[in-house]
């Protein structure tokens, strides 16, 4: 199957996402430039972390209106499954793929670390090989991460199950203390109402191998494959 | 013409930003600085001579691009 990842300027996870679909798991993997329109056939698409557009104005507010998003959102609506990592999930929010926004680090920092988040929901292409209150290892690397969004809105997407992962304890428990970033309801990645687009803000692609401190995000990857391999 | 653009965060959304600054202020012993919402401020620079088509523009591009809707509001004014 194919993987493709869209390289916007400013875009610097695009290679991480790359070699864990190319390398670490074996796939047809292509980059997408991001004034390009034709997706080569993906099977998945990922929006991969970075500075898209210099994060100028608001965290992906400019690559929204990239050319290649109009074929993003065409795959979307087709029911392909999308993800968006850190930036990527940013631009999804600005694309109105997902609700919400985002807002600074309640710590004001600029926060390079590994965190733990709880799987929440299992029935996502992306989540499918996991199993509920499975807690994934995974590193965040971001300074806009505290999700926000109106209270009728939180709780529409409790009511509808799109919290697909929460910042948590080691042993999954969801606490103040673990909330990595602030966000609403220890939110650390969502789903669309059809579940085939999820954006998290860690990052699944640098912790693939255990030579990078962790492989609990290579579950999102067999995920995909499998929800592939059975669409 | 020239609009400006003033973009804040909603009164619903906290201010990080905001709430440090005034605190800083606090600290330097500024207590009578209540509280501090951070935005950004733009300048457009239009080629229309026309305020009212002016103001049009300014908030298609305000609706569009400068501000966020889930979290932001804004204001313009026009420069006359």
């Amino acid at each position: 199957m194919t993987f493709a990842v869209i390289t916007f300027p400013g875009s610097n996870c695009d290679q991480d996402a790359y070699r864990a679909a190319k390398d670490v798991l074996g796939q047809q993997a292509e980059y997408i430039w991001h004034k390009d329109t034709d997706l080569k056939g993906a099977d998945v698409v990922i929006l991969p972390g970075g500075f898209a557009h210099g994060d100028y104005l608001r965290c992906g507010a400019m690559a929204r209106f990239s050319p290649v998003m109009k074929s993003v959102q065409e795959f979307a609506a087709k029911g392909g499954p999308v993800l968006g990592i850190c930036n990527g999930f940013q631009v999804l929010l600005e694309a109105g793929l997902l609700p919400g926004a985002m807002l600074r680090n309640r710590s004001l920092k600029f926060q390079c670390e590994h965190v733990h988040i709880r799987v929440e929901q299992t029935d996502t292409p992306f989540t499918m090989a996991c199993r509920v209150g499975q807690v994934l290892r995974v590193p965040i690397a971001h300074g806009e991460g505290n999700y926000f969004a109106e209270p009728d809105v939180i709780a529409r997407l409790e009511a509808n199950r799109q919290v697909v992962f929460r910042y948590s304890t080691p042993d999954g428990r969801i606490t103040d203390e673990a909330n990595a970033n602030g966000s609403l309801a220890n939110i650390a990645g969502l789903c669309n109402e059809r579940r085939n687009v999820v954006g998290l803000m860690p990052h699944p692609e640098r912790a693939c191998e255990s030579i990078l401190g962790s492989q609990d995000g290579l579950v999102l990857f067999e995920s995909v494959m499998k929800a592939v391999a059975h669409a | 013409m020239r609009a400006r653009v003033f973009v804040t965060l909603k009164p619903s959304v906290f201010d990080p930003q905001g709430r440090t600054i005034a605190e800083a202020l606090h600290s330097m012993g500024y207590g009578g600085v209540e509280d501090v919402r951070q935005g950004k401020y733009f300048e457009l620079d239009l080629a229309t001579n026309e305020a009212a088509q002016a103001k049009a523009l300014a908030a298609e591009v305000a609706d569009r691009l400068l501000a966020n809707p889930v979290i932001e509001s804004y204001r313009i004014e026009i420069e006359s």
